[in-house]
């Protein structure tokens, strides 16, 4: 009676080369490195994880309201600029994180503020990530558990307060979104009903995009929903008008699943990654008040005109939310149309997705890729496997100046630091 | 000095024809690559973008028309045509990949795993502070595993062994040297003939050296199953091994179970409905489950002094120190113990250590060679030449059927002059009965 099987031994082997050798079987082998810090099995964490896990793959993302940020998101007050990223001190920012806190106090008409992270306030916002009081923002929330997240609405690209840009124009724009998008957008919601993100995400990434630098089907898959629900003509042209409408959107949902993640007892899920242009910063479903942090680095990628890599900002914006939910770099399979920002060709596509399933937890059952025969994505990083691994998340990001008010240079790929998944290991190990 | 004369600016609109931005921004890199270019793009003709050709003084009136779905290829330099040419490489050239090429290889047992279909087992040989780790993580893919590694925590190993009972899986190891499974050899095993002896062991250097000799004596086995070193401890609790005897009881194929345990270990929980041998000293052990016997021992050579015993198997040191006592004179080393392996391969692969005290000893050398699959290739062709010219015993441990031919390795030894066994306690005992003091 066979111990192991009909077909024989059919073995994985890691370790020393010569037992691999010797053995008479068909084998696959471990690439094996020595983690970069020792890691322990324990069960509890295993399970902690997979409940960890499924709270975020259960989540049902709608859009069900916009208002202002001062109505819509608990704890937001006149006085108080959000921002993106771990938390920092003005003196701290860069360039475009000041030209938008700049731009932000002259829209409120303020002299000072106090700064807090969007993500304290279960909110989001790209590059800068800036939210004001008056700001409308998108209230998505989860049909089972009732949870809401937010994000502010997109400016579109070129000189925009996202990317540190404050001249008349700019907040003249923002002016328009307050006083005719965001009321529009809302009348649009009452009269039609909510929009499930859930569908238009799983739609987009069977369309080519990723959802974190590629937007185009969403955001026209967007444009019928909200035309259907009678959206005015103008909204309607300025939705049209900027591919990277649906951004905010996916963020919004992004960070839905990973709230409703966080704060489960002993697990290792990462439930946050954001940058505030001067540190990158995680947190932990185990301990998601507090920040793991490491110093932001320039983004590596294909730049606009005349910009070089000398113009880029350190990495910011609240957007690796996608990634943290399985989307952006972790999609990249699924977007062939822009697999040159990591890179060159379709298979760097295909092996950066496929490297991500190294270290998550899951398989996202409602984020397919076609081309992995509808394998969904990889969600979930479990800061052990990155421990283990020494693979570090891949990011998809926009490129800002560093200089504020220039706006967008380019776009292109970041590697998560790894400091901040090792200080987190520590940390859930003590 | 030259004058800039001879630049010239070329601005080109191309109509209703379509690329997506990351394109263009490849194209633009190629277009201001180009040496001489001062300044050069491809883009669509949005608003956005005119505003930056404007301000990179790429503007000609002509753009003023332009529009969202037109695009714009704009140089300036003393030859723009060769960057126009750089951005129709760029814009036409297609990419080689026809479909998945060589992918990078797994890096995590999970990964792994999943890309043997029908996986069931994971060998396991990393470093011994990262075994248990890798082990969880092959037992949750419900992968049986063999555990080469030692150095793993007692509460580990426990842990292990309990979650792989769960599962209905083998947890063999930590420490696990030997296994024969369904036919096929882990680890250090030799090649013996199947057979209907089942064998467990808590010693990798005890199973090969019974399952040798049942081999000689023309008796094969049905499974070997080595448990790990600690296994039979009062600690462990013999928790892998009463899962291996409980499997034996039931496999139609065993009619004899031999459970191989060092000295000193509880055996108390192991029972069977089928017969079930164990005892201190292997080679009776094998000859009581075989029924045959074995040759007669052959001459030991002359010599003065005492006996130095040079062992690579700790189970056969063990074996033979026990048979010697304390004798004045009879001396038991083991070249495999962690004082000696540490950040160095284990004396069955590398000789050097072993080399090093052969040639330091007096009196009779005891060398214990241990062959078949994962040892050294030609143990005789190393060590029968430190041998010669001096007296030797040889304990030989393998088979014929094993890839460095225990017939081949016997010849070397005896021609350099060793009295060649493949019995330990055999050879201990006669050397005991030869030996100072007897």
């Amino acid at each position: 009676m066979p111990v192991l099987g009909p077909e024989g031994p059919r073995a994985v082997t890691a370790g020393a080369a010569l037992l691999a050798e010797s053995l008479e079987s068909p084998q696959v082998r471990v690439d094996w490195r020595p983690p970069l810090q020792r890691l322990a099995p324990d069960p509890a964490v295993d399970a902690a994880n997979a409940r960890a896990v499924e709270r975020m793959l259960a989540v049902r993302p709608q859009l069900v309201a916009v208002g202002t940020a001062l109505d819509s998101i608990p704890g937001m007050r006149p006085d108080l600029l959000m921002h993106s990223g771990p938390p920092l001190r003005w003196e701290a920012a860069s360039g475009p994180l000041r030209g938008a806190l700049e731009g932000a106090l002259r829209l409120e008409g303020r002299d000072s503020a106090d700064l807090e992270p969007c993500h304290h306030h279960d909110a989001v916002g790209p590059m800068a990530g800036v939210i004001s009081a008056s700001m409308p923002v998108l209230v998505v929330e989860d049909a089972e558990t009732g949870r809401r997240a937010f994000s502010n609405l997109n400016e579109g690209l070129g000189r925009v307060l996202r990317y540190g840009a404050n001249d008349e124009a700019v907040l003249e724009r923002l002016r328009w979104m307050a006083d005719v998008l965001g009321p529009d957008l809302a009348r649009a919601l009452e009269a039609g009903g909510p929009i499930d993100l859930g569908s238009i995400n799983q739609r987009a990434l069977q369309m080519g995009d990723e959802l974190h630098n590629r937007h185009r089907a969403a955001t026209s898959l967007l444009f019928r929903e909200l035309a259907l629900r009678g959206l005015g003509a103008e909204s309607l042209r300025f939705v049209d008008g900027n591919d990277y409408f649906y951004l905010n959107f996916a963020m919004a949902a992004a960070k839905l699943a990973c709230e409703c993640a966080a704060g489960v007892e002993g697990s290792s899920l990462v439930v946050t990654m954001a940058r505030n242009g001067t540190e990158f910063g995680i947190r932990v479903a185990a301990a998601p008040e507090r920040w793991f942090t490491a110093p932001a680095e320039a983004p590596v990628g294909l730049f606009l005109g005349a910009y070089t890599q000398a113009d880029a900002n350190p990495d910011i914006g609240d957007s690796a939310i996608t990634e943290t939910y399985g989307l952006g770099g972790f999609a990249m399979a699924a977007a062939p149309a822009i697999t040159r920002v990591v890179g060159g060709d379709a298979q760097s596509a295909l092996a950066a997705t496929l490297e991500m399933y190294e270290i998550t937890l899951a398989e996202n059952p409602n984020h397919q890729i076609p081309g992995l025969d509808f394998r969904g994505t990889p969600t979930g990083i479990d800061v052990r496997r990155v421990v283990e691994t020494g693979i570090q998340p891949v990011i998809n990001t926009g490129i800002a100046h560093r200089e504020p008010g220039v706006g967008q240079v380019g776009a292109g790929l970041v590697r998560a630091p790894l400091e901040p998944f090792l200080a987190a290991h520590r940390f859930l190990a003590s | 000095m030259l004058h800039s004369a001879s630049v010239s600016l070329l601005v080109e609109v191309r109509p209703r024809q379509y690329h997506d931005s990351i394109v263009l921004m490849v194209a633009s890199a190629r277009m201001s690559a180009v040496p001489g270019v001062e300044a050069a793009m491809a883009a669509m003709a949005t608003p956005l973008n005119l505003v930056l050709f404007k301000e990179m003084g790429l503007w000609t009136e002509e753009l003023a028309q332009a529009g969202d779905s037109d695009l714009v290829l704009a140089a300036r330099g003393p030859e723009p045509e060769a960057a126009f040419l750089a951005a129709e490489r760029a814009l036409t050239e297609r990419g080689t990949a026809a479909g998945p090429g060589p992918l990078a290889p797994p890096r995590t047992m999970r990964t792994a795993a999943g890309l043997l279909e029908g996986a069931n087992l994971a060998v396991v040989s990393v470093p011994g502070e990262h075994a248990a780790w890798i082990c969880w993580d092959a037992l949750t893919q419900d992968l049986n595993v063999f555990c080469f590694s030692d150095h793993v925590t007692l509460a580990d190993e426990i842990r292990l062994k309990d979650e792989a009972l769960r599962r209905g899986l083998l947890m063999l190891g930590p420490d696990c040297g030997t296994a024969i499974l369904d036919g096929v050899g882990l680890g250090f095993s030799n090649v013996v003939p199947r057979g209907r002896a089942g064998i467990v062991g808590a010693s990798g250097t005890g199973i090969q050296q019974v399952s040798c000799l049942l081999a000689q004596q023309g008796v094969g086995i049905s499974q070997a199953i080595g448990v790990g070193g600690r296994d039979l401890t009062p600690e462990v609790g013999g928790r892998m091994a009463r899962e291996a005897v409980r499997r034996l009881d039931q496999d139609p194929e065993t009619d004899v179970i031999v459970v191989v345990a060092k000295g000193g270990s509880d055996l108390a929980g192991l029972e069977a409905r089928k017969p079930l041998l164990t005892g201190p000293d292997l080679t009776d052990l094998a000859l009581e489950v075989g029924g045959g016997s074995l040759p007669a021992d052959p001459p030991l050579p002359e010599w003065n002094g005492g006996v130095q015993g040079i062992f690579g198997g700790g189970t056969l040191r063990d074996e033979a120190a026990a048979i010697w006592g304390d004798r004045p004179g009879f001396n038991a080393v083991d070249y495999g113990d962690e004082r000696f392996t540490r950040g160095r391969p284990h004396p069955m692969i590398d000789h050097t250590l072993r080399l090093d005290a052969i040639r330091r000893a007096e009196g009779l050398v005891y060398l214990d060679v241990v062959l078949g699959r994962g040892a050294h290739p030609d143990p005789a062709a190393e060590l029968a030449p430190a041998l010669a010219g001096r007296p030797a015993v040889v304990v030989l441990v393998g088979t014929d059927a094993d890839p460095q031919g225990l017939s081949r390795q016997r010849t070397a030894f005896e021609a350099a002059g060793a009295a060649v066994f493949t019995s330990n306690s055999r050879a201990a005992r006669a050397v005991l009965s030869a030996g100072p003091g007897s």
